[in-house]
């Protein structure tokens, strides 16, 4: 599975919504993204894609959309 | 000698603005003068912690090396190695002086009082952070200077905001090119005026001509409703300090933004319209947001990743509420060690707590729940009077109208 599709799966599963149409979307400015959701997204992000993601590197400015989270997440690896 | 406490008189602002000239003007030409500003700084931290204050300057002076010696310490440490026990312990050992400052008045011990300066807490919330960038290998090297640079950068020495370390460095070791300086000495200039409208104008008339007689006022009807104290007056004392906390709080970080501006750093906002959230977890996103957002990246993250990645605890709802209960209270405690701080700490767990089941029970039933502008004024009238209520804990004025 490409890293965006993986990606896509996580944030379904988390926010009970279909983010697939929505790539740009902020994902905290439209409430589907908090900070528990975000520790939440971590974990799964290193459990499936093999990355390590320090809390310190999660700014939020840079996560906030699927794009932005798939480019954060191929750039770690 | 003289003493000038932050922001506090018009000549204050003056002699801030006048010596930083100078720096400015270079700015504007592209040059940054870093000799200049640090003997600036340090020009400024001798007026603020000298002269009657000279305790203080004392307890800043060792302050700042032990905490330069912790950093630079676990750095090379940290180049090395990178036990979870060493880290614990160069996180406790940077919270220790405030630890004993803010136990001062409830210990024995009155002497740890002797540690404590102006802007202590602020500082540690800096030091602590960059201990744990240190861990998470974000930061790789912070050289000595920087680090004191980054602490001690004089326009939010005394209350914040508090800005990151990385941040802070991407600004301060570079030159806006002129466009960019003259906008933000322009948004600076804004600032500044905000915050004497906010500071000396609407917070004086809160919290100098109104404040006083409310107290009066309702410490006259502390027999009210059955000797609860509850009267009308003390409701108007709630929101009339409410308004005063705010106004004089973001007043008092317009300045110290305003300032940072001019040297060209861009020290992150404290206030965005709190008082229109919709709801308590908006309003924390709202409210002294540096603070706020410390909490949540250095605590609330944390707290939680730790609980989910060692499965301490079932359910990702339990772990959230246990988080947000662990992260206001330490709020609570931070704040000062009395039962009106810890309980303003509690109020806000459990309201953020409630508001998460609120949502989660909206987002189970959306049919039933309807939304439009009306509901969407209830929601800020409920968390603005839930905030206030909380605000009037936080004033200790129940302390005093019950206890005395």
């Amino acid at each position: 599975m490409t890293t965006q599709a993986t990606v896509i799966e996580i944030l379904n599963d988390l926010t009970g919504n279909d983010v697939s149409q929505k790539l740009d979307d902020n994902l905290f400015d439209t409430g589907l993204l908090d900070s528990m959701a975000s520790v939440q997204l971590v974990i799964e992000l290193e459990e499936r894609c093999g990355v390590s993601i320090p809390i310190s590197e999660f700014d939020r400015s840079e996560w906030d959309t699927v794009n932005k989270i798939v480019a954060k997440v191929t750039a770690l690896q | 000698m003289i003493n000038l406490q932050p922001y506090a008189s018009p000549t204050y602002f003056l002699i801030l603005i006048g010596t930083l000239l100078p720096a400015m003007v270079a700015l504007y030409f592209g040059k940054r003068l870093p000799v200049y500003e640090a003997l600036w700084t340090f020009g400024f931290l001798v007026v603020t912690f000298g002269g009657n204050h000279w305790h203080q300057g004392l307890a800043l002076i060792g302050y700042m090396i032990y905490q330069a010696l912790l950093v630079a310490g676990y750095q090379w440490y940290r180049q090395r190695s990178n036990q979870t026990s060493v880290f614990v312990t160069l996180v406790i050992a940077s919270i220790l002086p405030l630890v004993g400052v803010k136990l001062a008045p409830v210990v024995p011990a009155h002497s740890l009082s002797l540690l404590g300066f102006l802007g202590i807490s602020y500082l540690t919330f800096k030091a602590v952070q960059v201990i744990m960038e240190l861990r998470d290998g974000t930061i790789k090297t912070i050289r000595t200077w920087e680090f004191l640079r980054f602490l001690l950068f004089f326009p939010t020495v005394s209350s914040g905001p508090i800005d990151r370390f990385r941040r802070f460095q991407a600004d301060i070791t570079v030159v806006p090119d002129r466009g960019q300086y003259v906008e933000m000495l322009d948004t600076g200039i804004q600032y500044l005026f905000r915050g004497f409208v906010y500071k000396y104008l609407l917070g004086y008339v809160f919290g100098t001509l109104w404040l006083p007689n409310l107290a009066h006022m309702a410490l006259a009807n502390r027999n009210a409703l059955g000797g609860t104290g509850i009267s009308w007056q003390l409701i108007l004392y709630m929101y009339d300090y409410s308004m005063y906390l705010f106004f004089d709080f973001a007043g008092y970080s317009l300045f110290a933004i305003g300032v940072s501006y001019f040297l060209g750093v861009k020290t992150p906002a404290n206030f965005n319209a709190p008082f229109i959230a919709h709801n308590i977890k908006d309003f924390w996103n709202r409210w002294h947001m540096s603070l706020s957002f410390w909490f949540r990246d250095f605590i609330f993250m944390r707290v939680t990743f730790f609980m989910m990645k060692k499965r301490l605890v079932k359910g990702s709802v339990r772990i959230s509420q246990l988080a947000y209960l662990i992260n206001f209270l330490i709020m609570g405690f931070w704040h000062g060690v009395t039962w009106y701080y810890i309980v303003y700490g509690l109020f806000h767990a459990c309201a953020i707590i409630l508001n998460d089941c609120w949502l989660r029970f909206k987002k189970r039933h959306r049919q039933l729940v309807p939304h439009n502008q009306w509901t969407e004024l209830f929601s800020i009238f409920i968390t603005f009077n839930t905030v206030c209520l909380s605000f009037l804990i936080f004033s200790g004025f129940l302390d005093t109208l019950w206890r005395h």
